[in-house]
Parts: structure tokens; sequence; C-alpha cells
């Protein structure tokens, strides 16, 4: 099993992202995350699509996404070749006891507490998939509440020349 | 001028002669418009059979057939229709009438969310919002369904938008779809490859799929084949594509296939399959055509080469362009010896059929009705035991040859037979179906007999789903569930109660009188063929 990341610009229209994942359930491909989103020009949205599977897979992906009529560009890259960030947001119960255990480990991460209450608090995380695995585990001693993750976003690393 | 005008006006711009449907309130609006038009309306008894007979049509004209049904159950009911015409990449236009457009969403009566639901069985699918965007949304619809790798484009058009004035009617020339670019001509460097393979190969075969009649390709690749000596075996949607009796083609693969054919196609050492998409009843375990030989897969769809298969030289493009291409360099082959082989194999590997005098053979029956049929005759075959014998014993000259292959939709042939006479009515059509199969369509008698389309039928009769029978009969050791259609009705009378000439065959003593006299004249028929209900295909 290989991972691959799709960057698919498509047109910014209802009922495409519909039309996509169900592309996916159909064919029986995995889909790890998805994340929407517009881009600079007003009418294309892209989309960024982890997905993993075994060499014909990943290449039929690819094949089956170009075949949609409302799919402009699919870019793939390996997560080596571009830069990938997600964002995750935790509420965790924190007490006395482990509180600063926690602020210490946001230090470390670079995470940020977003928000707090007597009992609970938000932490922000914006990281790399790998990174964002590694704090999630980390928090496993301390009781979460509550994640809500983006799924990955990624770009191909930058170039001498853009086309 | 309002919505519904300017859809028939599209129409007509694209030359389109006849729509087949079923009108409901949300459609009335393009019933009313499509009067004051010269195009011919066809009320088909239900919709299933509207995308069929449209199917019917586009596979003799080439060009999209279009059908048109009201919403909620009209579109729903059209989805078999829409979904094996995809299966086979027939280019169809699906009109169907929506509720009020402030009203969707809201579950109102008769509301069917049918862009949704269609959507795994449509090339591309539109919503209309807007009446002015009429012109546009069909000029590219026509150009989605009919080029590359065609298929059935579905226009949902709310009643309110059918209704509402559109002033500014113009039919656009061109389409421009940002996204939509297929690939037509063929890589030369690619097609350099296939050349020199070819040169090289002692054991070179052609497999041609349905893309080649799809691509109207079928005289360039005969030319092709006969130029380099190149034995031809198909796919069953590739039936046709050669006549069976030339000397180059060795029949239908697959598991349904011929012996030989299968042979031809493992034992060959440059395989180029045109238009096929190597899918489990052609080609069984796609392995064995990958290994020990240069596999061309030639496809004017990318993602079909190497889904099934990996080929050594892929190959995208038109299939007619890319014969041209190949027709064009000039280059040597040596097949003689492998011709020899082929030629042996057919001769010694003939199906060992042991019919039972007291019915009709329909190994015997078909081979005799088609060596009766016009030159240019239409075959349409049903799906079921029926459609096994079409495809083994029916003999193509100059003719067609059309039936369900991908979905394999039962009830597919009496009215894509409609589909096909309305579009030529001066050809030969006759609708091969089981008894099973018939029924699923019997409705469409009416049709017929309403709009004078002239389609000769027979029915294999032999009192069950024989096809399920048989598979029963192998797997479950006779152990029959649900496949006994005692209960079917008289076809003598039916056909009496539609004014339909009837004809019985009951063993095949008089089989060539009972052909002559179904073939004597230009009307309908239904003839009827008792077959013993224990015959089995295999």
């Amino acid at each position: 099993m290989k991972k691959q990341i799709y960057s698919v610009l498509v047109e910014n229209r209802s009922g495409v992202l519909c039309k996509v994942a169900g592309l996916f359930s159909r064919r029986c491909f995995n889909i790890d995350s998805l994340a929407v989103g517009e881009t600079e020009i007003g009418d294309v949205s892209r989309m960024t699509i982890v997905s993993s599977g075994d060499e014909r897979t990943i290449e039929q992906i690819e094949k089956q996404l170009n075949k949609k009529l409302d799919v402009i560009k699919v870019k793939t890259f390996e997560e080596q070749q571009c830069i990938s960030r997600e964002l995750m947001l935790i509420k965790v119960k924190y007490n006395k006891g482990n509180r600063r255990d926690i602020t210490e480990l946001c230090d470390i991460m670079k995470a940020q507490i977003v928000d707090m209450s007597k009992h609970y608090m938000m932490i922000q995380v914006c990281d790399t998939p790998e990174r964002i695995k590694v704090m999630l585990s980390l928090l496993q001693s301390v009781s979460v509440v509550e994640v809500a993750r983006t799924g990955t976003l990624a770009l191909s690393k930058c170039m001498e020349q853009e086309d | 001028m309002i919505g519904a005008d300017a859809i028939v006006k599209c129409l007509e711009a694209e030359g389109v002669t006849t729509v087949f449907g079923y009108p409901g309130v949300a459609i009335c609006p393009f019933y009313n418009s499509i009067l004051n038009s010269d195009i011919r309306t066809v009320l088909i008894r239900t919709e299933q059979n509207a995308a069929h007979a449209a199917s019917g049509m586009a596979r003799l004209t080439g060009k999209p057939g279009v059908c048109a049904v009201t919403s909620g159950p009209g579109a729903t009911n059209l989805i078999t229709g829409i979904a094996t015409a995809f299966a086979d990449s027939i280019p169809l236009i699906c009109i169907t009438g929506q509720v009020n457009s402030e009203l969707l969403g809201s579950d109102v009566f008769q509301e069917a969310d049918i862009t949704g639901a269609a959507e795994s069985f449509v090339k591309y699918s539109y919503l209309v919002r807007d009446a002015e965007e009429i012109p546009r949304i069909f000029k590219e619809a026509f150009h989605i369904a009919n080029t590359g790798r065609k298929g059935p484009v579905l226009i949902d058009i709310p009643i309110d938008v059918q209704n509402a004035v559109c002033n500014k009617f113009k039919y656009p020339e061109e389409v421009s779809l940002r996204t939509y670019k297929p690939t037509v001509k063929g890589n030369m460097a690619q097609i350099k490859k296939v050349i020199k393979g070819l040169e090289k190969a002692k054991r070179p075969l052609i497999c041609a799929g349905g893309g080649v009649l799809i691509g109207e390709a079928e005289h360039k690749l005969r030319e092709f084949a006969e130029k380099h000596n190149i034995p031809v075996v198909s796919t069953m949607m590739g039936i046709g594509a050669m006549p069976t009796r030339h000397p180059l083609y060795f029949g239908m693969v697959g598991n349904n296939g011929r012996a030989y054919a299968n042979r031809a196609m493992n034992e060959s050492d440059m395989l180029l399959m045109v238009g096929a998409r190597v899918a489990d009843r052609a080609v069984n375990q796609p392995e064995v055509i990958t290994r020990n030989k240069v596999l061309v897969h030639m496809d004017v769809d990318p993602a079909e080469i190497g889904k099934n298969a990996g080929p050594t030289i892929p190959l995208v493009g038109d299939v007619g362009h890319i014969f041209d291409d190949l027709l064009a360099e000039e280059f040597e082959t040596d097949s003689a010896e492998w011709l020899e082989t082929l030629a042996q194999y057919r001769a010694s590997m003939p199906i060992k059929r042991n019919p039972n005098p007291k019915y009709v053979d329909p190994a015997k029956f078909i081979t005799m009705l088609s060596e009766s049929m016009k030159d240019d005759a239409v075959y349409v075959a049903d799906v079921g035991q029926n459609q096994i014998w079409s495809c083994t014993y029916h003999i193509v000259k100059n003719g067609r040859f059309l039936t369900s292959g991908g979905m394999g939709t039962m009830g597919y042939s009496i009215p894509a037979a409609m589909g096909a006479k309305a579009a030529c009515m001066d050809r030969q059509v006759i609708a091969v179906c089981g008894d099973g199969s018939f029924q699923m369509s019997m409705m469409e008698l009416a049709t017929m007999r309403q709009h004078k389309i002239p389609v000769k039928i027979i029915v294999l009769k032999n009192g069950y789903l024989g096809m399920v029978r048989e598979y029963q009969h192998y797997t479950y050791k006779d152990n029959y569930s649900v496949v006994d259609l005692s209960g079917s009705p008289d076809l003598e009378k039916l056909a009496a109660a539609y004014d339909l000439p009837f004809l019985r065959l009951e063993n095949m003593e008089k089989a060539q009188e009972t052909i002559d006299a179904f073939l004597k004249d230009d009307g309908s028929v239904l003839l009827e063929c008792v077959i013993d209900p224990m015959d089995l295909v295999k």
C-alpha cells in the first residue's frame, strides 16, 4: 500500500464534491482525508485527497478523476514532494496534576491553547500530518473530549519555475 | 420563445429526427412545444424502453439517441436504460422533466433527485436552472455524449425553466469546455512501436471490441487486417466488426465464446485489444493475456488502459484515427503459418451439441435464419441463453449485431430493435429474445403498432429463465429456484390482440419454410420457436 496525495482542481459548482466522493466510494478507493476550499480563481476549487492503494489503484484514481468532466486538473505527489499541513483542534479535560504537562507538551509541539474553561482547554495544532499523529498519541494519557481535523492540505514544493 | 421551445430548437439544430418518451406534467411544456416541430415523437410504454429505443437508434445512426420523460418515477424508471447505455458507451441525450425550481429539495409530488441518482451511470448531467442556458447546455451535452468515449448525458429541466422566457436563443457553433478534451489522435511514437512489434510478431491477433463499431472504424479495421493478414477475434460487443465468415475472423472470445478464439488469444505473441475493456466475461484471466506476449491496448478512454490488464504498449485515441495512421505506414508482416494453425484449431474444435429432435434446435435455427436474412440486416439479441446462442450461431454478413453487453439488461431487444428500425426503415430488423426477456418488453407491441415500426420478433420459448436455470443446473444440481415461467401468455392470442401476424415453429422440420414466411415481407411478425426446456448453451 502506497500513500498518494491528489491535488485536484475542480469547477466550483454544486454537486462536484458529491461526484468526486461518489467516484471513490463506487470504485472502492480509500479516502484517508479530503479537504476542499476555494482557490485564487473564483470558479475553481481545490480538493486535496489523500488516498492509498497498490500501484494500479493509485493510477486508476488519477485516471478516473481525470475522466470527470468537472475536474480541471489532477496533480499527484508523494509526501516528500510537497509541503503538507493539517490543522487539528483538540478539546481535553485537565486537572491541577496534568495542566503543566499539557502546556509543556504544547510548547514542545508548537501547539497553542486557544480556549480554556475551569476544567477544559482547547489546543490548536497546525503541522505535518506526521506530527499531528504524534501530538494526538502524546495526548492519549490526558482525557481527550473531542477532536476535529481538517485533513491534509498540500501543495507541491516551490520550483525555480512554476507552470 | 420559452425554454421548452428552445429545447426543441436545440434538438432540431442537432438534426434529431425522433424522440422516444413518456410524458407527465413536469415535461408537458416540452411535449407541447415539440408539436410545432417535424421531430417525430414515439410514445413508449415504459420509460426504461425509451432509453433502449434511443440506444438502438444511436447505434445505427452514430448520433446520440434522444429520450424525454417526466420527473420522479418517469426519471427513475429511465435509470436502467441509462445504465445499459453507459455500460456499452452508447451516446444518449436523456431529458427529464423536474418539479418547479423553487420546490427542489422539498420532496414534493413526483420529485426525484435524478441527477444524483443517475450520477454513476452518466457521462455527465445537468440540472438546468436558467432557460437562457438551454442552448449552451444542449450544445455541450450532444458534444460530450458523442465524442471521446461516448455515453449518456442527462439533462434535468424543472418545469418553470421550460416555461420561462428565453429571449436570446442562439445555438452555439462551438463548445468550450476547459475540462474536456478527449484524445483523438494516437501518439505516433506508440504507433511506431506497434508497427515494430507487428513486424517481429509470429502470431499477431486483433481483438475487436464494441469501440470499433461505436467509433465507426469497422471498415478500417477490416482493411488493416486484410492488408497485413492479421487474424481477428472479437468480444460480444465487437461482433459484426468483421463479417462472421470472413477468412480472417475467428469468433467471439470469452467464457461464452469459441474455444478456438480463446486459444488464439492465449497463444498469440502480439495482441491488439481494440476498443475493448478487457472485462471479466471476455477475458476471464487478464494475467493470461499479458503473459508471453506484447499486449497493445488501444482505447479512446485512457482509464480503460491498464484497468484490468497492464499493456506493453498503451495507445490512447480514437480507433478510426489510429487505423488511419497504421494504414498509412508500409510494413511487412508474416502470419501465414499462424493463420494455418488457427484454421486448424477452428476445424478441430467444433461445438458439440446434441439437440433434441422434438424441439427447435436454436443453434441450427439461428444459423438458418441468418443465412436467409438480408445482407445488411440488423439482428438484436436479448439477454439470456438466447443471447449466447445468438452470439455463437448468428452469421453477420454486412449488417449489425446489437445486444446489451456490459449490463446484460433483459428486455433490451424489442425496444432497441424499434429504435434501429425507426432509424433505418429500409433495413430488416429482427429482435430475438427468450420468453423471459420478451415478457419484460412485450408492452412495446403497442408502440410498434401505434407508430408503425415493423420489427420482426422471435421468441425462443422454453418456459424457463433458461440462463439462470442452466446456472442452477450446474451449480445447484438442478435445484431450480424461481425460474419456472409457467403462467406466460399464449403468444398466438397475444399477437392477435395486437393485430400482429403470428408463426409457430415446434421442431426443425418446417424451419426453412417458417423462416421464409417470417422474412417474406417487411411487416411485423411474431415467431414463437419452441425450445427444449432442458437445452443448455454449454
